[in-house]
């Protein structure tokens, strides 16, 4: 799957208008993933998962950091996050499917906070987006 | 089967009461083209589905998106009997339409979102 120049743009536009409440969303993203799909609850045992966690938000901020970076070098996800490929191909070892999981939970979050942002283009650039993240992180498991 | 609790019955009874079934439907429907362009297979016979833009503003689209919600709202009646409910829908959706069951799952994705968008 292909990000077209389009793609890019729509993506690059989200986060610009997301700005500062990136980190926010992240832990938002997170604490909904738990909730909907509690078997992503898995990967943190050593977690307190409870409302409000500081753990969680600081996770979030972690995972919308890198959101953020792969967006700023959308045209090169895999160089931007190779460093995190490595890390969950050797370390995390995430099975796949989850990161599809965390991606509808992100659009989830955006769309409820901007509905107006979200437009039928924009949802499907974004959903590429975080595809190809997943991709990413992904691509160095076997 | 799944199994729902008396307060996730509640959740899901409350949100559905807010939901207009045929802009949702609409919406849900389009978005589910849109986003995931090969669900078009399904849908030769729609006419004009060549941009977002034509795939909002087309009729049988808006018309089968109403269909598809107005039914989710007859299974939301249905919880515990969703299997009987369903039962005629599922032979036609296994039989005739011959619908990957993925495709369920993409939809019930984008209904989130939308449903997401409208009511935060």
């Amino acid at each position: 799957m292909v990000l077209s120049s389009a793609d890019k743009s729509n993506v690059k536009g989200v986060f610009a208008k997301i700005g500062g409440h990136a980190e926010e969303y992240g832990a938002e993203t997170l604490e909904r993933m738990f909730a909907t799909y509690p078997q992503t609850k898995t990967y943190f045992p050593h977690f307190d998962l409870g409302k409000g966690s500081a753990q969680v938000k600081g996770h979030g901020k972690k995972v919308a950091a890198a959101l953020v970076e792969a967006a700023n070098h959308v045209d090169d996800i895999a160089g931007a996050l190779s460093k995190l490929s490595d890390l969950h191909a050797q370390k995390l070892r995430v099975d796949p499917v989850n990161f599809k999981l965390l991606g509808q939970c992100f659009l989830a979050v955006v769309a409820s906070h901007n509905p107006a942002l979200l437009t039928p283009e924009v949802h499907a650039s974004l959903d590429k987006f975080l595809c190809a993240v997943g991709t990413v992180l992904t691509a160095k498991y076997r | 089967m799944v199994h729902w609790s008396a307060e996730e019955k509640q959740l899901i009874s409350s949100v559905w009461g807010k939901v207009n079934v045929e802009e949702c439907g609409a919406e849900a429907l389009a978005r589910l083209l849109i986003v995931y362009p090969w669900t078009q297979r399904f849908f030769d016979n729609f006419g004009n589905l060549s941009s977002p833009t034509a795939i909002i503003g087309n009729p049988k689209v808006r018309a089968h998106g109403k269909k598809v919600l107005t039914s989710f709202g007859e299974a939301i009646k249905n919880l515990e009997n969703l299997k009987a409910t369903y039962s005629k829908l599922s032979e036609l959706h296994c039989d005739k339409l011959h619908v990957d069951p993925e495709n369920f799952r993409l939809l019930g994705d984008i209904l989130i979102i939308v449903l997401a968008a409208h009511f935060g």
